[in-house]
């Protein structure tokens, strides 16, 4: 197969139109979350920030103003135009590479991340720019490396608070990727039982939960996976590298202006990815109903490929409020309860899970002998 | 006496998974979200002052517009923080309010001295000076916030007077009775 220049451009133009999305979409996080987080301490929350012109029209554009959606622009601009200091103790390589590398694999996970269907005669084909067939070992693989950036500015940062903020993700993150690799299996035992051979390949994962919704069908594997990406993303409960009461602001202490801006951006663009990965695997990427009905399903032909996205994008975006919901709602864990929980909880109930799906599964298969 | 050990019930099964506890908070936290918030954005919105506040003292007049100080300089020797100075003015045998016979020159409160405690308010026997509702006080330089008798009136306004003393004094003096 030889690609043709114009689908080497067409693939750069699709790349750059999913990562603007993913960015865009966590600039909008970081104003959701400030504004979930007021609505639930029963404040107002960015109601003040507004654009010359756009916001003196009538009803829109204070409509808007009142909503805070001026505010990431504000925010944006703020980190852009501020003071970048660099302190003279940091080894400054590594100290310009950590951002970077934090924001690299949130951006990364998304390129095998099927986000919509087109259906043309009949046959579904997904909407994702890499459709791997070792989609989820590529997930797995890409999300572990976002703890690097985390390590290097803890490390590169030549101070104590950044640095105990970067040991405590690194422990956090190997301890929570086992439960998580751990509580996905049966997904994929499910998936590829007998009959459904579907491998390791995200969209027809999710084309298999057109009968039933994975989280319906496996709670417990959904339970153990969402706690699991809480810790990987860092959010509270989990959120050790930063705990702001005890480490100032954690890893990314030393930064600030843009640098600290990308660390900000990779946070909410993880979860945002982290929620768009639980869709997928746990509630049925763009099927709408949890369990299958013939009488409602989408359409041929565009209408059908933009509802399926809308539909993946609201299940995804109703998982980031989860995120925020839970962030506003439970204090932060101690440190060794953390640890605690991740070994001595998670891991065996993953273990157990699993086993115990693995025979489920083996009952539910038909003997063919 | 000895140390009372209480015995605590043992947690039970889903109370140790915390899981049902996440969820009452969760549910908590889900009507709050729902509930209107309680901020009041404030230069926009103003908070409602309750009666007996004591806010920034004031210079009243009397409803028929004259000045009730008659510059007795009581507020000012009662004043702990020494905020207030006045000097005292004689009034013209022509004025209107001769009668009254003193009057101050000038009345200055020295906002950044003033501890709002209501001393004067208290002390005065003419019933002239008033801590109302007014309590944002700024101004760019420290002479701004030394308040002259304009400001001070300004601000006092008029309040309406049960006794009329003065007015008591002349209508007995007129009737040739002095005191």
């Amino acid at each position: 197969m030889t690609m043709e220049v114009t689908d080497i451009v067409w693939v750069i133009v699709k790349a750059a139109m999913v990562a603007i999305a993913l960015l865009s979409f966590s600039n909008l996080a970081v104003l959701a979350e400030r504004k979930v987080s007021s609505w639930i301490q029963g404040r107002v929350g960015p109601n003040r920030t507004t654009l010359p012109l756009l916001g003196a029209i009538p009803i829109l554009g204070t409509g808007l103003t009142r909503m805070g959606l001026f505010q990431p622009v504000a925010d944006g601009l703020k980190l852009l135009l501020k003071e970048d200091p660099v302190p003279d103790h940091v080894n400054k390589f590594y100290f310009f590479l950590a951002p970077v590398a934090s924001m690299i694999p949130a951006i990364t996970i998304v390129v095998v991340l099927p986000f919509g269907q087109i259906i043309a005669d009949g046959v579904a084909s997904p909407l994702v720019l890499a459709d791997l067939d070792i989609g989820i070992l590529f997930i797995f693989a890409v999300s572990s490396l976002g703890v690097y950036g985390m390590i290097l500015a803890g490390w590169a940062s030549n101070s104590k608070y950044p640095f105990l903020g970067g040991i405590r993700s690194s422990a956090q993150m190997i301890s929570y990727e086992l439960s998580m690799g751990l509580s996905i299996l049966p997904v994929f035992m499910w998936a590829n039982a007998p009959g459904a051979e579907t491998g390791l390949n995200l969209f027809s994962l999710v084309q298999h939960q057109q009968l039933v919704w994975g989280v319906i069908f496996m709670p417990f594997s959904a339970l153990l996976f969402l706690i699991s990406i809480f810790a990987e993303t860092n959010r509270l409960p989990f959120d050790m590298p930063e705990s702001e009461s005890e480490l100032v602001a954690g890893f990314n202490t030393e930064y600030g202006s843009f640098k600290f801006g990308l660390f900000f951006a990779a946070e909410y663009a993880h979860i945002i990815v982290g929620s768009g990965v639980f869709t997928v695997l746990f509630l049925g990427g763009w099927h709408p109903l949890p369990v299958y009905s013939s009488a409602i399903s989408l359409p041929e032909g565009s209408v059908g490929t933009l509802l399926s996205i809308g539909i993946f994008l609201v299940k995804t975006f109703l998982v980031v409020f989860f995120f925020m919901w839970i962030r506003w709602t439970l204090p932060r864990f101690r440190y060794d309860q953390i640890m605690k929980l991740g070994w001595t909880m998670m891991l065996p109930l993953a273990l157990v899970n699993l086993v115990l799906y693995a025979i489920i599964l083996a009952l539910m298969t038909p003997v063919t002998h | 006496m000895a140390i009372k050990q209480i015995k605590r019930k043992p947690l039970t099964f889903a109370e140790k998974t915390y899981l049902p506890q996440i969820a009452s908070g969760l549910k908590i936290t889900l009507k709050n979200i729902f509930k209107p918030a309680i901020t009041l954005q404030y230069p926009d919105e103003r908070p409602q002052i309750p009666e007996g506040y004591r806010g920034v003292p004031t210079l009243v007049k009397d409803p028929n517009g004259r000045e009730k100080c008659v510059s007795c300089q009581l507020c000012e020797f009662v004043c702990p923080s020494k905020a207030i100075r006045i000097t005292p003015g004689e009034l013209d045998n022509e004025d209107v309010n001769a009668h009254v016979e003193k009057s101050p020159e000038e009345f200055e409160i020295n906002m950044l001295r003033c501890i709002y405690c209501g001393y004067c308010e208290e002390v005065c026997p003419e019933e002239a000076i008033w801590l109302q509702q007014e309590f944002s006080v700024s101004g760019y330089t420290r002479e701004d916030l030394i308040y002259q008798k304009d400001k001070l009136y300004e601000l006092g306004g008029t309040l309406p007077d049960d006794h009329c003393k003065w007015d008591k004094k002349r209508a007995a003096e007129e009737d040739g009775n002095t005191h």
